[in-house]
């Protein structure tokens, strides 16, 4: 109840907060549909500050869920959305866009490099990485083993990565590196309808799978002996995972930490394991830490705009490391 | 039935020829020496794994034409794998073992948490129900893994050694626990274990299980016609009929 209070606070200051200074009872003004001093003002908090504000809450909860879902399906706290090569599948998509250009030729990169190729070759390349491990994993028996395949894709597309950064020119590479800084403001209303519209299915397909996830805390086998079907609750786990964080990754980037943080922040504050409260909690703290970090990014009353992935490393980590140095016994 | 396994290239037959009946209301040990084949013998009897030949029923309905959700209803195990997660508590881990019955988010009704109360008081874990698993000794955590199995609510309790890795005092508390539940809820349960002197004393059944041959009778009967006499290589230890324990040569 307190967290859903400091999410709404949260986002009112997140919107508040930015390189134009706008006095707060204009943001409201604004929010509410009526007229604000200046036009402008109006302008910015609708069309930029309101959809990054959304955005960083379904990034950030989003990742959050995904990591938990992760964790708790491996058994291993160091596992993140990323663990299955979502991102690093990503990753090769827009690297084809952007790097490939040169290699396969540039007049037809210049037409190829738009936002939407971007997000769309982001969205393909993880897809089709999914859409491997998610193979794999209705075929192969022990879930460790697909935590691996999942690592090896990510290193094979991260080789091709490599390759193609080696042939890039220095503005393309300084392109894709920008787009590894991760982004959560330039989102249009349409796109944030069909980032919020795939982000509630894997949303929804997480919530369907807190029974399961809750099984699963006795171990493998004693979860089938209670008539859990492994097979289709991890194809579910694994399949809201990539939505989630597939959208994410396509939409801001990959964004790091938040993720593999949020579950262990969650676990260490609730002292819980159960998924009933942690997947709720798990939403609201990474929303409440994402808006955090995107006010810092923004660096209020500035021009200046750090990449988020910095920031959300920067500050999220010591909080995590003082947690678990606080409370001696890890929670998990 | 017979059991072991089989790939496309062999079949390597572990155990044949096992015919066995277990009734309500019993305790049974199923011993055998090392590698003889009791966990195959128990991955093929809950499932886990697909019997060679025969045919395995629960209430007069074959095994294999239970859904997987309906099995978990008539019978419930006890491994000896470690729990995933050490922070549940002891009420947690007790009430997962309502899972099969619960609704899609798996929450308890009345009937559930009373069935999950009683299962906590007939093993004598009261004291510990708001324990976390990580401050437990292993004699506690077998006796929340065993309320849990209760709580599932089964016909049917298998546990895989539920006597390792606790002290002789432990281990007679366990199985005693484990006759006075056959008993108190007519129950059948089964279990494996290297106890074999106590098992003579407390089980109403045993299955011993030999390279050869697969018996299942009373102890009492089993002494009689010497079957514990030829249960282990001869060089090292010998079983006192008297006393119904095996004694070390000297």
């Amino acid at each position: 109840m307190a967290l859903s209070i400091l999410l709404v606070v949260c986002f009112l200051a997140n919107i508040s907060l930015g390189s134009v200074y706008i006095p707060l009872n204009d943001v409201f003004n604004s929010l509410m549909g009526n007229a604000t001093e200046q036009e402008t003002w109006q302008h910015i908090i609708r069309n930029y500050r309101l959809p990054k504000a959304i955005t960083a809450i379904l990034v950030g909860s989003g990742l959050g869920i995904s990591g938990l879902l992760m964790q708790t399906l491996f058994r291993n706290p160091l596992a993140g959305p990323f663990v299955l090569g979502i991102s690093s599948g990503a990753s090769l998509g827009v690297a084809l866009v952007i790097l490939g250009s040169s290699v396969f030729g540039g007049v037809f990169a210049l037409f190829l490099i738009s936002k939407w190729s971007i997000v769309i070759a982001a969205s393909l390349g993880s897809f089709l990485v999914l859409l491997a491990v998610l193979m794999v994993s209705l075929k192969v028996r022990d879930t460790m083993a697909i935590l691996i395949i999942g690592l090896m894709f990510a290193s094979i597309t991260s080789a091709i990565v490599s390759v193609l950064s080696y042939f890039g020119s220095a503005q393309q590479l300084q392109q894709y590196i920008f787009w590894g800084f991760g982004s959560l403001g330039n989102l249009s209303w349409d796109e944030l309808l069909i980032f919020f519209i795939i982000y509630s299915i894997g949303l929804m397909v997480s919530l369907a799978s807190v029974k399961s996830l809750n099984t699963m805390l006795l171990g493998e086998n004693y979860a089938k002996s209670l008539g859990l079907n492994i097979k289709r609750s991890r194809f579910a786990i694994i399949m809201a995972t990539s939505l989630l964080a597939g959208t994410i990754t396509a939409f801001a980037g990959p964004i790091a930490f938040i993720g593999l943080a949020i579950p262990h922040l969650t676990r260490q504050v609730f002292n819980s394991s159960n998924h009933k409260i942690l997947l709720p909690a798990v939403f609201l703290f990474g929303g409440i830490v994402m808006l955090i970090c995107d006010s810092i990014a923004q660096v209020p009353n500035s021009d200046y705009t750090l990449p988020i992935n910095a920031i959300t490393s920067l500050v999220g980590a010591p909080v995590v490391i003082w947690l678990l140095v606080r409370k001696r016994k890890m929670v998990f | 039935m017979a059991i072991g396994y089989a790939s496309k290239k062999e079949r390597v037959v572990v155990a044949s020829n096992i015919n066995i009946e277990l009734c309500k209301g019993e305790l049974v040990g199923l011993v055998g020496v090392n590698g003889v084949g009791k966990s195959t013998l128990l991955r093929t009897l809950t499932n886990v794994q697909n019997g060679l030949g025969g045919d395995i029923f629960i209430n007069d309905k074959n095994i294999k034409h239970y859904a997987a959700l309906d099995l978990a209803k008539v019978l419930s195990l006890v491994l000896t794998e470690q729990l995933m997660s050490k922070n549940l508590s002891v009420f947690e881990i007790v009430a997962l073992g309502r899972q099969p019955y619960t609704n899609w988010v798996g929450n308890l009704s009345e009937n559930d948490l009373t069935i999950i109360n009683t299962a906590i008081i007939q093993t004598n874990i009261s004291d510990l129900k708001h324990k976390r698993c990580f401050e437990l000794s292993d004699g506690q955590l077998q006796k929340v893994m065993i309320a849990r199995a209760l709580a599932q609510d089964t016909d049917l309790i298998i546990l895989d050694e539920p006597t390792t890795h606790l002290d002789i005092y432990h281990k007679v508390y366990t199985l005693k626990l484990l006759q006075k539940l056959a008993k108190e809820t007519n129950k059948t349960i089964l279990f494996s274990s290297h106890e074999i002197d106590l098992a003579i004393q407390l089980c109403d059944k045993l299955i011993v299980m030999t390279p050869n041959q697969v018996v299942s009778d009373m102890p009492c009967n089993l002494i009689l016609n010497g079957t514990f006499k030829s249960l282990f290589p001869e060089d090292l230890i010998a079983f006192d009929e008297k006393t119904g324990s095996f004694r070390v040569k000297k």
